[in-house]
């Protein structure tokens, strides 16, 4: 799956949408379940990728913590919560669709 | 008396393993409850009441057979929830505060997520586990199955009910999932082979202006069920389904004898008078006398010391306690010693269900030995009778288990005596069928009353001749022909007089109506 990113023709980042903020990022996953470890995956290649070093991202393992489910109102999963810079946005899925994440990101 | 006990045919000793629901009716119809540790999908539109019956599922399993409960609400949140449900007697405080009841709403909107590859709903899978564990589930509720896969692809949607359907067996709740569009739905995504093993359709119809929430049976794999659509009512004590069969036949038969407030009826009636507990029937045609028959009989009860309960559709009470004053019956110091209570509305007002449930709510709180309903006629404007017929079944079939005598009086027009359908039908239920009607004796017009049928007694096939006085009603012999001169000559001519006044007075009151 990284391969396939890499393969891709470089999204070309928007300078005005990805300004200098640290991002803050939740990745909801259900232990290894084969939706989960891709997402794990693709979350990390990304965030090397388009926020190098200004990120903060905390995995969460449902099964492990299942009562943060609840908190956060989480179904789906995976399921990437962006929580700064706000608005607050949630991408459901294993986050193969490097476009609609970055989209998501705010940084198209 | 010996308790009999009625056969019922068994080919195998195996029983399904099924959950009551504590609900009434819907257990004689499921013949003992939904499918234990099995999911029940329960279908019906908007205001069909699929929420409060899914409610009282778990309030009823916790009370009556201690088992906590989950509901999941994807529609309301808890507290729109409970402020739906606050209506009905459910003690929702106590059962949240004691854990036995859990629970959580969880918001869907999809519109709220980008879609950025495959996703499954475990995370829904790890917040009801987490609910069971946290009042060690036995029943769990899904309000309702729409809103949670409302956008949701259909892959996802597909293989996700699925498997939401086999998790719930293997954790060994008694599940309901609520659906509004669920039977087109369902079938449009192909998905009824999955569909819980019992599938349990609400309906909210309105025929002639008047609504009537029904039940059914969709399916129900490895069981027998009642076919048929059943009324059912929400009332502050919660849902009440009305199944035709009941227990009513399963119950004792009184021998008790009660009296009918005329002597001379009471010989006809082998000496002896109604059954208690029995259903009567009062037709005829319009001035014949029924209200004057079945104001006697109230009459009688309340002398006797024993309450009774007057339902009337057509008269208001004061009316009616006015005009039998008038041959007699001095009904209103029985009103005020609360031996005699009417009760009075008109048809239309409300629906079939609910008129009977009111009634059966004064029946509760007055506990009476006779109830008089006059005349069921005026609720055939009702709804079709079909309709009728089966609330009056349901009815008398209710009465009978409390051990009440009912009497019902029946308005039917010249010239179809016999003939009225609506009649028939409810004269095959009943137990005493009396028929009052103007019959012509030596060219004079002369009421008279025959017992048609009155079941479990030696009854007289005489017709009579039947009096209203002053002194209230007698019945006299009918003698035709050549001695028929001397039978009216025993008439005083005062007497005659009475009578042919009462008759032209009689037929002023038709005309002017």
């Amino acid at each position: 799956m990284i391969n396939k990113i890499s393969k891709k023709k470089k999204i070309k980042a928007d300078p005005e949408c990805a300004g200098e903020e640290k991002y803050i990022l939740r990745l909801f996953i259900t232990g290894i379940l084969p939706n989960s470890a891709r997402a794990v995956k693709n979350i990390n290649s990304i965030c090397d990728q388009y926020l190098n070093g200004r990120y903060e991202l905390e995995i969460i393992d449902i099964y492990q913590q299942p009562s943060l489910a609840v908190q956060e109102e989480i179904i789906a999963v995976p399921v990437l919560i962006k929580k700064f810079p706000l608005p607050e946005e949630r991408m459901i899925g294993d986050l193969s669709n490097t476009e609609e994440v970055l989209k998501g990101l705010c940084l198209v | 008396m010996k308790s009999l006990r009625v056969k019922k045919s068994k080919t195998n000793n195996f029983t399904f393993p099924k959950c009551l629901t504590g609900m009434q009716g819907l257990d004689e119809i499921t013949t003992g409850g939904i499918p234990k540790n099995r999911p029940t999908l329960l279908l019906g539109n908007t205001g069909c009441g699929k929420t409060i019956m899914a409610m009282e599922f778990l309030v009823k399993g916790i009370e009556l057979y201690d088992e906590p409960a989950v509901f999941m609400a994807f529609e309301e949140t808890t507290e729109e929830l409970l402020l739906n449900v606050k209506s009905i007697n459910y003690n929702m405080e106590a059962l949240l505060a004691n854990k036995k009841i859990y629970i959580e709403h969880i918001h869907v909107n999809p519109d709220e997520f980008r879609k950025t590859g495959l996703y499954d709903l475990e995370g829904l899978f790890v917040r009801l586990d987490q609910a069971i564990k946290k009042v060690k589930a036995k029943r769990l509720v899904l309000d309702s199955l729409d809103t949670l896969f409302y956008g949701l692809d259909y892959r996802v949607l597909r293989s996700e009910f699925k498997r939401l359907l086999t998790w719930l067996k293997e954790k060994k709740v008694t599940a309901i999932i609520t659906s509004e569009i669920g039977d087109t739905f369902l079938t449009r995504h192909g998905l009824e082979e999955y569909v819980a093993d019992c599938v349990i359709a609400l309906d909210n119809r309105v025929t002639n202006q008047i609504t009537t929430r029904r039940l059914r049976i969709i399916k129900y794999r490895g069981s027998f069920h009642g076919n048929n659509e059943y009324p059912f009512t929400i009332d502050e004590n919660g849902i009440s389904v009305y199944p035709i069969i009941s227990q009513a036949f399963e119950q004792e038969s009184s021998s008790k004898r009660i009296l009918s407030g005329v002597s001379e009826l009471d010989e006809m009636l082998d000496k002896k008078g109604f059954y208690a507990g029995s259903s009567i029937l009062i037709s005829g045609t319009a001035g014949t006398g029924k209200t004057s028959l079945a104001a006697s009989f109230a009459y009688s009860v309340c002398q006797a010391k024993k309450t009774c309960l007057f339902c009337a559709f057509e008269e208001a009470p004061n009316q009616i306690i006015r005009n039998m004053q008038s041959i007699g019956f001095h009904l209103d110091p029985m009103v005020e010693s609360e031996m005699l209570t009417f009760y009075y509305s008109r048809p239309t007002l409300q629906n079939l269900e609910l008129h009977f449930l009111a009634i059966k709510k004064i029946i509760n709180d007055i506990n009476p030995t006779v109830v008089i309903l006059d005349p069921i006629t005026n609720l055939m404007t009702e709804g079709p009778n079909s309709d009728i017929r089966s609330m009056l079944t349901r009815f008398a079939d209710y009465l009978k288990t409390q051990n009440i005598t009912v009497m019902f009086t029946a308005a039917i027009t010249v010239g179809s005596i016999e003939r009225n359908p609506s009649d028939e039908g409810i004269s095959s239920m009943v137990d005493t069928w009396i028929m009052v009607q103007d019959i012509e004796v030596d060219a004079e017009r002369t009421r008279s009353l025959c017992v048609m049928k009155s079941r479990g007694m030696v009854h007289s096939n005489e017709v009579r001749g039947f009096k209203i006085s002053s002194k209230g009603i007698s019945l006299f012999p009918i003698i035709i022909g050549k001695s028929s001169t001397s039978s009216l000559s025993k008439r005083s001519a005062k007497e005659h007089l009475n009578l042919s006044t009462s008759k032209d007075s009689n037929k002023m009151k038709e005309t002017s109506r």
